[in-house]
This record gives structure tokens, sequence and C-alpha cells, in this order.
């Protein structure tokens, strides 16, 4: 079934403003406003946007480091998370951490962390609470090819399958885990064959196509609230960044990001609007200064946010502490 | 070494009391684990559990302590109160980053409360061997965000699984396998929970201080017992919770007897007796009469063998050498 003009637009709407935002963290970054390091997902950014966007409000996202797609669609505005980057007291952990380590249980936010996969049998424990609970929630997880290889992911996947749990493994298969390329990483040409062994269904999809991938998670998502249990969705795609902004990543072929440099998920995006008639270039172009406007004011915002107090180091190690953590 | 009375609670009921209760009380608690279902658990803790509470607040996992933990995490972040089951404290290494990197980290990070009890059966003295008898604490002990509790007795078994349940913390809570069947109390018919984070003076004493926790507790007051017919009044504290320390309660204890053991089972570099003796060198050392002596498993793995697990486990004959010493000073 086609998409609707709708829903076609804001797919493309947030795949811009992913772009946009992460652009300007690339840029921040190199004038060295940045702090820390600065992970992004250009090039994959309609991996995040498309799950995202098949979600419903209470449904959970335990998402990875090239998921800032999803972030941005679940109501985390470009002010916070470049505080965040900027390490300001106005971003979702208050400096506590940074880049995109960022979560708000509120917008059903699970905030990773940098073990990578360990995000996936967590997403696996709340997809069993709404399972116990007889809730019709569904949770989206995500990890790179390169977190398939780590025993958490296959620990995840196992006791997703047996338990039939409302769960949604992607994969982003960028080709690329740091320096590592594929071939050295599996003995399988496709990530997918790895969830098959756990006996749930896998797919393939293009990592590029916005829509695609929008389409693919609806299914599984709808599968997965019908008690059918979990699914697996390897999305082919290409890291077009080193692994972080400090890395030129020279071990990737010229010619490899030549090639998926003319697959870029917006051009696909705009191709696919323009050819079914729901927009074209004025209308792209209006989006484009849409978003820009949007992320100039983000960057004031974090810019003009305060630092957190150095007292505030000691705050938040326990939960309701009852003790002194700190002497 | 223990003496147990009849028709009294044993430290193994006393926590499959507090779990039952815990989840009669409240659907958010469920516990998840290896052969905890039909089969009721390797120690029987859970025996009769999937069939009062059904599969589902019960679970059998397959074998994947890292996963289990997870999914404790995520389960806990949606609102239950999980409680995990590590079939032997020394499995608990294949979950070392749930632990310390997600569950430890979550709330510091970014405000979100992790409410799990991890279950750990640990120590030795039953014959376990290297991978069977471990004593764990001390790696997280060094990790900010857990807490970890370590009973002696049955009243503290239940009342401080209790408490583990209702925080709002993540809780590593060791039962220390020696004690499941050997230790017996007579318990208050009304639910009643030990807060963590409060040690208990367990004898009173005025001329030394024998700081310990665990199944160490009997072994240290058998040696009181014994030194009192000497003419040495030993002090008994045990910690009951080991994070956070009860500073206050060890302090207090050693500034009135001027001298201190820290007696544990665990390995002895690195452990918690090392942090102890450190905090009473920075804040209590105009206190001191003698040295800070610790009396602790030596810095080898547990043996299997009779004579030489019978070596590596601290003895009363240990503690009794270290309080005549002090005695001297």
């Amino acid at each position: 079934m086609e998409l609707t003009r709708p829903e076609l637009l804001q797919l493309y709407y947030y795949l811009r403003l992913t772009r946009a935002l992460e652009d300007r963290v690339t840029a921040l970054y190199r004038q060295g406003r940045i702090v820390g390091g600065a992970y992004t997902s250009h090039g994959m950014e309609a991996i995040s946007v498309g799950y995202a966007l098949a979600l419903e409000p209470d449904d959970i996202i335990a998402p990875y480091h090239r998921d800032m797609g999803a972030f941005l669609v679940r109501g985390m505005t470009p002010g916070e998370i470049l505080a965040q980057y900027l390490g300001k007291r106005t971003g979702p952990t208050k400096g506590k951490d940074g880049n995109v380590h960022l979560g708000d249980l509120s917008k059903g936010i699970f905030a990773f962390v940098s073990h990578l996969a360990d995000n996936l049998p967590v997403a696996v424990g709340a997809a069993l609470s709404f399972k116990i609970r007889g809730e019709s929630r569904v949770v989206v997880t995500n990890t790179g090819d390169g977190g398939s290889s780590r025993g958490d992911f296959h620990e995840a996947l196992n006791l997703a399958a047996v338990r039939k749990l409302p769960v949604v493994f992607f994969c982003n298969n960028n080709q690329y885990a740091y320096s590592t390329p594929l071939r050295l990483q599996m003995a399988v040409p496709d990530v997918v064959e790895r969830a098959k062994a756990y006996g749930m269904p896998g797919e393939i999809v293009d990592g590029n196509d916005v829509a695609k991938v929008y389409q693919v998670a609806q299914s599984a998502i709808y599968r997965a609230r019908s008690g059918e249990g979990p699914t697996f969705i390897e999305c082919k795609t290409m890291r077009m960044h080193g692994h972080s902004e400090h890395d030129a990543a020279r071990y990737v072929p010229r010619e490899l990001l030549d090639e998926w440099k003319k697959k870029d998920p917006i051009l696909k995006a705009e191709q696919l609007l323009t050819q079914l008639g729901y927009a074209g270039q004025s209308d792209f172009q209006e989006i484009e200064e849409r978003v820009e406007k949007e992320i100039d004011a983000a960057i004031e915002f974090a810019e003009n946010s305060p630092l957190p107090d150095p007292s505030e180091v000691y705050d938040g190690v326990y939960a309701n502490p009852r003790v002194e953590v700190h002497s | 070494m223990i003496t147990a009375t009849d028709h009294e609670t044993t430290y193994l009921e006393a926590i499959s009391e507090a779990l039952d209760e815990e989840m009669e009380k409240d659907d958010r608690v469920f516990i998840l684990g290896e052969d905890i279902g039909p089969y009721g658990g390797a120690f029987r803790v859970t025996e009769g559990f999937q069939e009062k509470y059904g599969e589902w607040r019960v679970l059998d996992t397959p074998l994947a302590e890292s996963g289990i933990v997870g999914a404790g995490i995520g389960a806990a972040m949606m609102g239950m109160r999980p409680v995990v089951e590590m079939q032997f404290a020394d499995f608990i290494s294949c979950a070392f980053d749930q632990i310390t990197e997600m569950a430890a980290k979550n709330h510091y990070r970014w405000g979100a409360a992790v409410p799990l009890v991890i279950r750990a059966p640990y120590g030795g003295g039953v014959h376990g061997g290297p991978f069977h008898s471990a004593c764990p604490e001390a790696w997280f002990f060094h990790t900010p965000g857990l807490k970890i509790v370590a009973p002696s007795t049955p009243y503290d078994a239940k009342g401080l699984l209790k408490a583990a349940i209702r925080d709002e913390n993540p809780v590593i809570y060791l039962e220390h396998k020696f004690l499941y069947r050997r230790v017996k109390d007579k318990l208050p018919p009304d639910d009643y929970i030990v807060p963590i984070g409060e040690a208990e003076i367990k004898r009173s004493g005025a001329d030394l201080s024998l700081i310990t926790y665990g199944a160490m507790v009997h072994l240290g007051l058998e040696a009181a017992d014994i030194l009192a017919g000497e003419g040495i009044d030993m002090e008994l504290v045990d910690l009951r919770t080991l994070s956070p320390l009860d500073k206050e309660t060890i302090m207090t204890s050693v500034r009135k007897t001027s001298k201190v053991i820290i007696l544990h089972e665990d390995n002895k570099t690195g452990g918690i007796g090392a942090e102890i003796s450190a905090i009473l060198a920075e804040q209590c050392f105009g206190f001191l009469d003698g040295p800070i002596l610790r009396i602790a498993a030596p810095d080898t793995p547990v043996p299997y063998s009779p004579p030489l697990e019978e070596q590596y486990l601290p003895k009363v004959s240990d503690i009794l050498a270290a309080a005549r010493q002090l005695a001297t000073y």
C-alpha cells in the first residue's frame, strides 16, 4: 500500500531535521565546541525515523547511537539534544552523560550505554512487563552489525523468541563496526541469519528507503502487538561518516562511499515524493529552511543554557537515598 | 558451631517467606531465573511458587544471566519489581555489565530508577569448589549506584529481602548457602523490614570490636563466648548492609573499644575489610590503641578438597589469635 502524502511528508521532515541537527553537531565538533565525542547517523537517518514513526505514543524505544531520528520523533527537542552535547544542565541527563546517551521515560525512550547490545535485553524486559500485565504495548530496539556479535544480542533474541514477547529488533547494518568490515565480523552473509537461528522471522530492508523501513516496521510492530512475537529487521545501509566525528574512516574505500552517496535517504525520499506527485523542489526548499530555523533556535537555547553546578556531581547516585552516599 | 532450635524458621524459609509475602501483596513483584519454576530452584527457595503465582510471575529462563538481569532492568523501568535469581552467586560475573553499567548508572545518568533485586546464593563451606563458592561482593561494592545486603540470620534475611524488594534501587541480595538450613529464628508474625543501610550491634563489648557479616557473624559469636571466658569483652558489629556502608555504627563501636578486627570470607586484597580499614585509619586514628587487623580468605580461588577449603576459610581460632594479640596492646 502506498503511503499517504502526510505520512511521507512527515517522514521526510524528520529526515531533514535529523540531518540538519547532526550536520550542526559535526560543525560544533570541528569547531571544538563539543568537549567530548560526537556520534552521528549520517546516511542512516531513515532507519530510526522510519521505525519511530511507526510506533504509538505509549510504546517504548531502546535505541542505540545511530538513532537520532528516533529521539526527535519521540519528542526530544533539538535544543535539549544540543544541550546534552554541550554538557549543559538543560540536557536530558543534566550534564551527567554526553552525546547521544539520551533517555527520558516520559517520552518512552531508554537511554543506551556504550556497551553495545546491552540495550537489547533491557528492551526485552520492557516487553516482558507488557506481556505479564496484558498490555498491548510494543518495544523497538536497535543495534548495529557490530553489536550483533555480542552475547547480549543473542541472549535477548533468544529470550524474546522463547517467550514470544512484543519486541521488534532492528539492526543497522552499516558494514563497519568502527573500522572492522563485515567479513571480519561474521561468517554469514546477512545478520538476519543470526535471528532466524532463534526461531523468529527476519527481514532485510533497504535501510536508506524511509518509506520501506516505515512499512516493514509497521507490520512487525503490528505482529508484536497482536501477540505473535518478535521480528528481526536488518537494514542494509552505509555509515557515511567515521565511527565518531574524530575518525576520518580512511579504511572505508572511497568508491563505496561514492556509490552509497547516490542512495542517500533524503534523495530517495525526494524522488519518491516527486514520483508520487506529493511534493516538489519548492516544498523541499521550504522544509529545509524550516528545519534550519529550528536548529538555529536550538543552538541558541543550548548555548545560552547554564552548565551544571559542580556540586551536582554528588546527586542522583541512588533514587530516594536513605543514607548519605558521600562524606 | 551453630545451634539451631526446632520449630523455628530457617534462613532459607525466611527468604522464601519474604518472596511469597511480597508477591502476594504486590502484583508488580515477579521472579525470574534458571530452574525456579516447577523445579523450585537449585536450593528450593521457590518451591511451589509457580503453582501459586503462575508461569508469568515465576519465569523459568534460558541459561543467560546477562539477558535475565537486562530483562529485569527493563521490567523494573516499566514499573515492575523483578527479583532475579542467580543460581549461584558465582554466575553473576556473566551479568557484570548489565549490573555495573546499566542498572547501577541509570538513575545517576538520566533519572530512571531501577527497582531490581538480584538474589545471589554465595559463600563457601559447602564443598562447591572454585565456581560454586564465591563471595562476589567486592566487585559490586566498588560500583556506585548499587546496594548490597548480606544477612546473617533468618530475621534479617526476611526483613532485608522485603526492604530490597521495596527499594527504588538495584539491590544485590547475598544469601549465604552455608546458613540456608543451619540457622533458625522465631520470626514475628507481622510484616516487618530490616532497613537497608543499618548495621547491628550483635553483641555489645568494651575491649575490642569485631566487624563482620554473613556466615562469619556466627564464627564471631562463637569466638566472643570463648574470649569472654578469658576476660576479653568483644563487641560484634554485623554490617548486614555492605553498600551503602553504615560508617556511623562502625566508627561509634571503634571509638568506644579502640581496637578492631575486620573479618570476612571474601579474599583479603581489595575486599570490604580494606575499605573499612581505610575509613578507620582516616577518621578514627586518634581513637585506636592497636593496629587494625583483618581476617579474610587468602588471595586464591576457593579450593574444593576439604583440607584445602578448611585452610582457606577463616576460623574461630583466627579470631581468637587476633583478639589475644590486640588485648596485649
